[in-house]
């Protein structure tokens, strides 16, 4: 009885052991993020505007009310998607940045649904598929440059999204082009359309793909052989090699998956954005979908549940952003600065040792919890 | 095909070649002390928006040492991670580039013309006359610095100091050679030279600033250290073949008989090129053993 006690009293301690180990990399992206926005303020300042203001109407952009949650969801559904793509292929060890180019070729293949009919259902699944494929097919030419000749991928992908760039400004003004408004592509007709989630807002059921895709790449990389062989790959290679994991097939597979993800990004956008479901010559809706992924990607610690949750902020401060640019009257530019200065911050291992006294505190109270369970497991192990 | 063709293709072969020639030789000082940069691109871009700062204050030079010290800070930055607090460089360099693409589009903004600024022609470089066109004095600093950085590399203890730090981190530390140090000093003078050449894209090769001005050059440039195998002389030699594929898209893109060539596929040239070269190249490369790593003592 007195055994049983002990060991469920250990466990509870180790629980909040655990909880509070795991809550450090939470705390590592939170302070990233007040860095971050802590170096907007400061450009803000020295150029001349009010950053207490902006980020006053941010927030309440971005939060504050239902339509605004409403449209940080709705601006989070294809960072979570691109964030995966960056966070597949770094656990397998590789810096795919060649979501941005996949995007866009995965929203020009969705776009092609509006040259056919079929039945509604039907037709968006066939949509998301051509997105699918055509994200996959883009991702796999730097996978193989990678494989047969050694080409590191931050070169070519880069590369390659030049290409898509130009090839996608291409079909969209020869190729997709609506005949009535020469600025725009046809648009996804409504039988392949997400349907909307929260009336009069851009908010539509492509989030639960987002989250099925999310628990999908969880799936994968913990529960299966393939994903076990992707993170063996990335965590050491020589190791994995020695292991007998095909490195080859492991780097091809990053990238597929990667490239999926990307170009389902894309479809989000076009068949899941009210209200023009199509694209416009320069690309503005977009652009840099890719590149903030990535970021989405770091904050969320590369792990599909915190990519959830750090696709929610970032998608907060892009909705607030509009409305910041707005009511504020300061530029949506500021957002992506802040951005960057996160993903710095976050390239900084251990993070809270650089600010001793936070850490300190952390480990003091890591430290008491050690040593109490220590002292509960060597109470239990004796008491019989 | 004329004389003055040839020479007004020349010309523009070596205004494209100076920003990659610059850019690489400053990123091969970095690797060959162990740091990879990919944050170039971001130091090209945000430097070639403070270049145009510069030269509306004071001046074409001023612009310039403006680019220059931007480039310093940035990569300071990105040097002090990556040495002294073990980042990864990846990141940072990710991180960099993201940065400049928000600082440089609201930085268009404050100044009243978002995606174009011009320079003021009093801000500009005084370009050299030559009868195919004007030739920025750049060029010849672009020309030399390859040389220079080659014989120090090679020629000089602190080349191979240098070398040493890259090579073998530990050796170089049981040798007395403060590793952390040389890699920062060494990746801020690559982002002086990065910086340079972002204002001269700006200042006096184009004569204004948009939100991509520096077009994938820092990549291309990063592609061209490895072409070059490390060696500055080779990454001069990568640099004219970019330029020369540059100048050549523009000539065909004023051909008559392009007109039925789309404008976007005659841009994607550069990309292609670039793919192509380094597809062709590797296998051969040997690059330092420690590079992207940081070192930490045991």
């Amino acid at each position: 009885m007195r055994e049983n006690q002990g060991t469920s009293e250990s466990r509870l301690l180790r629980g909040v052991h655990r909880t509070l180990t795991g809550l450090h990399p939470a705390l590592e992206s939170l302070l990233a993020a007040l860095v971050g926005m802590a170096v907007g303020a400061i450009l803000m300042r020295i150029w001349g505007y009010n950053p207490w203001k902006a980020y006053a109407a941010l927030f309440r952009g971005a939060y504050g009310s239902a339509f605004g949650r409403a449209s940080s969801l709705a601006r989070g559904v294809p960072l979570v998607f691109t964030a995966m793509t960056f966070a597949i292929c770094l656990r397998a060890g590789m810096f795919n940045i060649g979501a941005e180019g996949q995007v866009f070729l995965g929203a020009a293949a969705a776009i092609t649904v509006a040259f056919f009919h079929l039945p509604p259902g039907l037709h968006l699944i066939v949509g998301l598929v051509f997105a699918m494929i055509a994200g996959a097919a883009w991702s796999i030419g730097p996978a193989l440059l990678k494989v047969t000749r050694g080409v590191h991928e931050v070169i070519s992908t880069i590369m390659f999204n030049w290409i898509a760039r130009f090839l996608v400004f291409f079909l969209v003004v020869n190729v997709l082009v609506d005949p009535r408004r020469a600025e725009k592509t046809l648009s996804i007709p409504v039988s392949a359309r997400f349907p909307v989630l929260v009336s009069r807002t851009d908010l539509s059921y492509s989030i639960f793909l987002a989250i099925a895709f999310a628990l999908v790449i969880y799936f994968v990389l913990w529960h299966t052989v393939v994903g076990y062989e992707i993170r063996a790959a990335g965590l050491n290679p020589t190791a994995a090699r020695y292991g007998g994991i095909n490195s080859k097939r492991t780097i091809l597979l990053s990238f597929i998956l990667g490239g999926i993800g990307a170009g389902l990004a894309g479809a989000s956008i076009v068949m899941g954005q009210p209200p023009t479901y199509a694209m416009f010559s320069g690309l503005p809706m977009i652009t840099n979908t890719g590149f903030d992924g990535m970021a989405v990607a770091m904050v969320g610690r590369n792990h599909p549940i915190g990519i959830l949750v750090a696709a929610v902020f970032f998608g907060g401060l892009i909705a607030g952003g509009r409305t910041m640019q707005i009511f504020a009257s300061t530029p949506l530019e500021v957002v992506r600065v802040v951005t960057g200065v996160i993903v710095i911050t976050m390239a900084i291992p251990e993070l809270l040792r650089i600010f001793p006294r936070i850490k300190g505190e952390l480990v003091k109270i890591l430290a008491l919890i050690r040593k109490l369970h220590q002292k509960h497991a060597s109470q239990s192990e004796e008491s019989p | 095909m004329g004389i003055s063709q040839i020479g007004s293709i020349l010309i523009i072969t070596l205004h494209a070649m100076v920003p990659i020639c610059l850019t690489a030789v400053g990123e091969i000082i970095g690797e060959t002390a162990g740091l990879f940069n990919i944050g170039l691109e971001g130091i090209l871009l945000t430097s070639a928006f403070t270049g145009v700062l510069g030269a509306k204050a004071g001046g074409a030079v001023v612009g310039l040492l403006v680019g220059m010290g931007t480039g310093a800070i940035i990569s300071l930055i990105f040097s002090m991670i990556n040495t002294y607090w073990k980042g990864n460089q990846m990141i940072t360099g990710i991180g960099i580039n993201l940065f400049a693409l928000g600082f440089v589009a609201f930085g268009l903004i404050v100044l009243g013309s978002p995606g174009f600024h011009p320079v003021p022609p009093e801000g500009r470089l005084v370009a050299i006359r030559t009868p195919w066109g004007r030739l920025s004095p750049i060029i010849f600093v672009a020309l030399v610095i390859p040389f220079v950085a080659h014989w120090f590399l090679n020629r000089t203890r602190a080349g191979l100091i240098l070398k040493a730090t890259g090579e073998s981190p530990e050796a170089a530390d049981v040798a007395g050679i403060r590793v952390n140090l040389v890699r920062l000093l060494a990746t801020t003078f690559g982002g002086i030279l990065a910086g340079l050449a972002g204002a001269y894209i700006s200042v006096s090769w184009i004569g204004s600033v948009t939100k991509q001005i520096s077009a994938g050059r820092g990549f291309i440039s990063l592609a061209t250290v490895v072409f070059s195998g490390l060696n500055p002389i080779l990454a001069l030699l990568g640099a004219f073949v970019f330029g020369l594929f540059e100048s050549i898209a523009t000539w065909i893109r004023n051909l008559p008989a392009a007109r039925m060539i789309p404008w976007q596929f005659i841009a994607m040239i550069p990309y292609i090129v670039t793919l192509l070269v380094v597809a062709g190249v590797i296998g051969r490369v040997r690059f330092p053993k420690s590079l992207g790593k940081p070192y930490i003592r045991e």
